[in-house]
């Protein structure tokens, strides 16, 4: 007991004296990329401020927008927000389903199975997102389907993005490791009750960062869909008015913008939940 | 003559794309109740697949095999999930606990598979005490020691007094002491309720204290070994 309460007294200790110059390091690293973000920033709006730049025999413009259309026209492409989350956030779901499917179909024994599975990750990943949207728009129709643009969106972006998150899921599965299969198995669990009770909760967990940055990178593809002209998403609504107006590039700025932002909410989003995982983990 | 597990010409044959490995080639043999039995031969001589297949974990590719007077061959899943939980307990090298479940938890699951709606908690409690963790039961796996860990594993293994024990190397992760207590542990199970025990393992020390020692070799039978150990 009289170490202990000597050991109080005494000067921190040296790791704790590291520790602390090492958070103040890692603070400092934080508040310099900051202010670098920044100084970015400001190069960027800069280059597209209109301003003449002379260093002696060189002139330079750098590139005008209309600001008068940026004002008059936010609210319009600011509507397409809406409809470029709910398409993504359906996608994604379509998405999860089908890559669980897929990766379930990938541990069958029973070959048509398997087939179904592999021939359908290899068609998706084989062709172009862009090119599989129009096929939705193109051939549908001719089978007597006619899908609405965002319910065909939808289907085209999940079939997509499913074909890839069943990777994802497939490795979510091989995370879990025998020896849970066989604890389960042990305490008299049939195999089906092994993957939905004990595999399946384990794998989605692992599975939940990687499907979270497939969710973000969504929200850009989305755009694609914009090409049918059937969804009014924030691209759509952007190329819609820049058209109209010769103003283009100003609408595509703001879209641009709009995305970011998107990017920037949703990834600080992620980072919290993968902090959570990461904290209730083992 | 009293047999709780007979095997006849097992074979297990597994299929890796266009490869095939032969784990078992017809290995006979019978274990009588009450009996401990060791199992032993290189590693990759199918020590695993015995077990795994005589535990019903797995099914044999073909060859009969009869435990405790019942015919498993015919057996769906559902049953073998039945006789898995209702017969054998198991002990794996690695524990092979529920990550996300509390000692008291693990142990308590087979009795709930096994259809009981009172009083599991207090079985488990009691099995838990048993193997001398009555003050770890709402430990999770990972804050439990290796030692510990494979006491909940025993523990769960005897909770639903099973006919047969079957463990794995179930000392191989353990330092020798440990590894000594576990398997005075599982040989009380034999001594005190009669339990039948089946060990695979690379020791030779813990062979000697079984009545026969099975000799694995290629995933055949090589020889069978009278040894001294166990009650007669
Ligand atoms: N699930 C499986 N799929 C394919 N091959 C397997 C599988 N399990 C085991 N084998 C193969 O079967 C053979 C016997 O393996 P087994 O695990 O039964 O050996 P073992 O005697 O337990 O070895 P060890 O002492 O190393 O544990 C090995 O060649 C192994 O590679
Ligand atoms: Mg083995």
């Amino acid at each position: 007991m009289a170490v202990t309460a000597q050991q109080e007294k005494a000067p921190p200790s040296q790791a704790e004296a590291l520790y602390q110059a090492q958070l103040r390091k890692e603070r400092l690293f934080r508040t310099h990329v900051g202010a670098s973000w920044g100084v970015l920033f400001l190069i960027l709006i800069f280059l597209f401020s209109g301003q003449e730049i002379k260093l002696g025999p060189i002139q330079y413009q750098t590139i005008q927008l209309d600001s008068e259309f940026i004002l008059k026209k936010l609210g319009f492409i600011a509507q397409g927000l809406g409809q470029t989350l709910l398409i993504s956030a359906l996608s994604i779901a379509v998405a999860m389903t089908l890559a669980l499917l897929a990766a379930l179909g990938r541990l069958s024994t029973f070959p048509p199975i398997y087939a179904v599975s592999t021939f359908y990750v290899s068609l998706i990943r084989g062709t172009p997102l862009y090119l599989q949207i129009f096929f939705f728009f193109l051939a549908l129709p001719q089978l007597g389907i006619n899908l609405s643009g965002v319910v065909a969106g939808v289907t085209a972006l999940g079939l997509n993005y499913g074909a890839y998150m069943s990777e994802t899921f497939r490795a979510g599965l091989s995370s879990v490791g025998k020896g849970q299969r066989e604890a389960a198995m042990a305490l008299g669990m049939t195999p089906g009750q092994t993957m939905k009770r004990i595999v399946l909760p384990q794998a989605l967990r692992f599975a939940i960062p990687p499907m979270g940055n497939d969710f973000i990178s969504m929200t850009k593809d989305s755009a694609l869909v914009s090409a049918t002209g059937f969804v009014h998403e924030l691209m759509w609504r952007a190329v819609k008015v820049g058209r109209a107006q010769f103003n283009n590039l100003e609408a595509l700025i703001m879209a641009a913008m709009f995305y970011w932002m998107l990017t920037l909410i949703l990834t600080y989003f992620q980072g919290k939940l993968e902090a959570r995982l990461a904290r209730g983990d083992r | 003559m009293d047999w709780v597990i007979e095997a006849r010409e097992l074979t297990k044959t597994y299929t890796m794309g266009e490869i095939e490995v032969r784990a078992l080639r017809g290995v006979s043999f019978n274990v009588k109740r009450g009996e401990v039995i060791a199992i032993m031969g290189p590693s990759g001589s199918g020590k695993s697949t015995m077990m795994n297949t005589i535990g019903c974990l797995d099914r044999p590719t073909s060859g009969e095999y009869i435990l405790d007077g019942e015919s498993v061959a015919q057996m769906n899943d559902d049953q073998l999930a039945g006789v898995r939980n209702r017969k054998i307990g198991f002990v794996f090298q690695s524990f092979n606990l529920l990550s996300r479940l509390t000692a008291l938890g693990n142990v308590e699951l087979p009795l709930r598979y096994a259809g009981l709606t009172h009083g599991r908690r207090e079985r488990a409690q009691k099995a838990l005490e048993a193997v001398g963790l009555a003050d770890r039961v709402h430990h999770r796996p990972y804050e439990l020691s290796g030692g510990q860990q494979q006491r909940v594993a025993v523990a769960r293994a005897l909770v639903n007094n099973p006919a047969i024990i079957m463990a794995d190397e179930p000392t191989g992760n353990l330092d020798s002491k440990v590894g000594k207590e576990i398997m005075n542990l599982l040989l009380s199970l034999n001594k005190d309720f009669g339990a039948t025990l089946v060990i695979v393992t690379h020791d030779q020390k813990i062979a000697e204290q079984a009545q026969r020692v099975i000799r694995l070799k290629d995933g055949e039978l090589d020889y069978i070994e009278e040894g001294k150990g166990g009650a007669e």
